[in-house]
């Protein structure tokens, strides 16, 4: 692996083979110090040209968890708004000093053109709508703490999917893992043609709620604005809001994941978020473990936990 | 001026082909028939010979944007491409919106020499949709062909009126086809592969309904219309009825949407960003279909050079359009396979009558004018390298079908083997 760029395409033996070792630093992470030397002496560059809090942090300390140095960019304060080419702005954090580089960033295809330019790895923290693939990692983690395996769970992608990174890796990554997904959406949250994802598609979330053992609930990107897509705030929740109603109608086993920021009372009703079911803060958890795998299988030599 | 021999070729005349050598002699074509000599002789064995190409449809970038390009790079490039004729689009800076302006566009042609540069006038001032640009000036300088290019004339009322100012003298709308609110945050193709990027589509319907609508003016006001880079096959098709009705309706194809479709965007590399953007196969495949059948008339560059430097940041962020005067007609040849009476038909023939362009797209006869072009269909060759300023080439190493071989412009031969031969000024 010289890069972590997508989810598309990974086997379940690739996706297993990276959550076993995610199981090992979860692990770690437990230990009274929380930290291995695995990475000692090398540095990790987060570059995040599009604002983020927690998977920034998250890989931060990801890497320093596994003793990496860090370095961190973000667009407010950097060239960037003078005008620099992207290629230039990489480059001159490279000439720095980097051993890798995670890369945030609106526009798609964004981090596969920085592999381009520079010989190191680069793992992508986001790149438009396209894909979160450590973000899938952790929600598929999660899923498989809880039930031991994802093979012929059915889970529901509920909200806004056209617009969504996380939804386009997690239908990659639980189909591939053995689950039976579906994407639930109005037809303008869904992409174009849907057919390309690994997933059954319904319009009308309580058809499908009944049958589903994970709810994945998505943000509504309300600060993406200017397209319309949907006539207004309450009309989505009546449909499509995690409430605690819909909540109560779920098979008892069934658990609720969301990728955060929550807009509660949009499409998750704030007693859902904070039901024991709802394993959002074991998400965020295990998001560092899965950065560790991700960062060590790059970066590391033999694995010696 | 010496007398130049072009050769050994099969020769394209109104009373169809033959083998044949040409000589040239003062700008003009002295002799056709075998075995002549000159000064100079050049091999055109194997070569179909016909008039030097046209392109109703590139982008010098002079004046404002030269670093992109100029009328000598753009030039040399057209030459070595096997063109003698070249329609500017007016998105310069300032925009060809006037008569002074379009004259400063000729008159910088006219420096370099190497190919007659020819301006297309803007059809509102400034480009901006808004009022008529300078029509009557412009058509004193020369202007046949107006287009907003870049942009859609989106505001059917005036869309109208510039018909209707224009209908009787025979000036034709070139539109750009594009719905601005069907397009509008698009990047790609809407489809499969734009939903698997996640990234916002520019579906074909975009395109689908300014034609249609576009067309039932041209039902209303008789004036000639010009469909600029068709790329659907829903554009296709109400073309071929337009026709069918007896409009007076033309269409342009462009080299790219005939070599790709939506599927080489998957990449994310900016280098097949277009606008309109690459399209489905069944689009692509119609258009290749519509090109050899007739449908559509001509194939237009799109020329459109960007520096290196617009290309080095994502996709979303990259310019649209790609250089392709140099292998237009490779381009052609590869994917659409027209035999040579088409061949010129498209590229020289109709681009000429379309554009009202004197002296060029005329089938070599004596007496005539030089401007000539001799093409191997057969030989192969991988492009890796340009005399554009830009590089946004999707062409470059990748494998291409038939070469320029000769282009004579004026009676001066202009390149050899794709390469421009006069520096230009």
């Amino acid at each position: 692996m010289n890069h972590f760029l997508t989810i598309e395409g990974l086997s379940k033996e690739d996706l297993d083979g990276l959550l076993d070792d995610a199981d090992e630093f979860v692990e770690v992470l437990h230990r009274p110090i929380p930290k291995v030397p695995a990475l000692r002496g090398k540095t990790v560059a987060t570059m995040f040209f599009e604002a983020s809090t927690r998977t920034k942090m998250s890989f931060e300390k990801a890497a320093k968890a596994l003793s990496a140095d860090t370095m961190s960019f973000s667009p407010g304060t950097s060239s960037l708004s003078k005008g620099e080419s992207l290629k230039d702005t990489v480059l001159t954090i490279k000439a720095m000093g980097t051993d890798a580089m995670v890369v945030r960033h609106q526009s798609t295809g964004a981090p596969w053109r920085i592999a381009e330019w520079i010989d190191q790895p680069v793992l992508n923290g986001g790149d438009g709508a396209h894909q979160h693939p450590t973000q899938a990692l952790l929600d598929s983690l999660t899923i498989r703490q809880h039930f031991g395996s994802l093979d012929g769970l059915k889970i529901g992608i509920v909200g806004d999917i056209r617009h969504s990174r996380v939804a386009r890796s997690d239908a990659q990554a639980f189909s591939a893992l053995g689950a039976d997904v579906t994407m639930v959406a109005p037809r303008t949250l869904l992409p174009v043609d849907p057919s390309v994802f690994p997933a059954e598609v319904s319009e009308n979330l309580d058809d499908v709620l009944g049958g589903l053992d994970v709810v994945y609930v998505l943000r509504v990107q309300a600060e993406r604005g200017g397209a319309s897509v949907f006539p207004s705030l309450p009309e989505y929740t009546a449909r499509y809001g995690v409430t605690k109603e819909r909540f109560a109608r779920l098979n008892p086993d069934a658990i609720v994941l969301h990728p955060g920021p929550m807009n509660r009372g949009v499409e998750i009703e704030g007693a859902v978020a904070d039901d024991p079911r709802a394993l959002i803060l074991d998400q965020v958890f295990n998001g560092v473990a899965v950065r560790m795998a991700v960062l060590f299988r790059l970066l590391g030599g033999e694995h010696d936990g | 001026m010496v007398d130049v021999i072009l050769a050994g070729g099969t020769v394209l005349t109104a009373s169809g082909t033959q083998e044949a050598d040409i000589r040239i002699a003062d700008g003009c074509i002295a002799e056709i028939g075998p075995s002549l000599e000159g000064d100079e002789t050049i091999d055109c064995a194997g070569c179909w010979v016909g008039p030097g190409l046209v392109d109703l449809h590139a982008h010098f970038r002079e004046p404002g944007l030269e670093w992109k390009e100029d009328i000598t790079t753009g030039s040399r490039a057209a030459a070595a491409g096997g063109y003698t004729a070249v329609v500017v689009m007016p998105n310069t800076d300032p925009v060809t919106d006037s008569g002074h302006l379009a004259r400063y566009v000729a008159t910088r042609g006219e420096e370099v020499g190497l190919v007659d540069v020819i301006p297309a006038g803007a059809v509102t001032k400034g480009r901006a949709g808004k009022e008529l640009a300078h029509l009557d000036e412009l058509w004193a300088v020369g202007v046949r062909v107006f287009s907003d290019d870049g942009d859609v004339v989106g505001d059917a009322g005036l869309l109208r009126r510039a018909m209707d100012y224009l209908a009787a003298r025979g000036g034709v709308i070139s539109q750009h086809a594009v719905d601005v609110g069907l397009s509008r945050g698009g990047h790609m193709h809407e489809g499969s592969v734009s939903s698997l990027l996640g990234m916002y589509g520019i579906p074909a319907a975009a395109d689908d309904v300014i034609i249609g609508r576009d067309l039932r003016l041209v039902e209303m006001t008789g004036a000639r219309y010009h469909v600029q880079h068709l790329s659907t096959a829903g554009g296709v098709a109400m073309i071929a009825a337009a026709k069918a009705k007896g409009l007076p309706v033309t269409a342009e194809v462009a080299p790219h949407h005939l070599a790709f479709d939506h599927h080489a965007a998957a990449g994310t590399d900016p280098v097949y960003k277009m606008m309109p953007p690459l399209r489905s196969t069944e689009d692509r495949d119609a258009l290749r279909r519509g090109l050899v059948d007739g449908t559509i008339d001509i194939v237009g560059t799109d020329h459109a050079p960007h520096a290196e430097h617009e290309e080095e940041v994502p996709w979303e962020q990259a310019p649209n359009g790609v250089i392709g005067l140099e292998w237009a007609a490779a381009v052609v040849n590869t994917f659409a396979g027209l035999d040579q009476t088409a061949f010129f038909e498209r590229l020289s023939v109709a681009p000429a009558r379309i554009g009202q362009i004197a002296d060029q797209g005329l089938l070599p006869a004596v007496g005539g004018p030089a401007n000539l072009m001799a093409f191997d269909p057969t030989i192969e060759w991988t492009p890796e390298s340009t005399v554009s300023k830009a590089r946004n080439s999707p062409y470059l190493g990748m494998a291409l079908r038939g070469k320029p071989k000769v282009t004579v412009h004026r009676g001066v031969v202009t390149a050899r083997d794709g390469v421009s031969q006069r520096g230009g000024t």
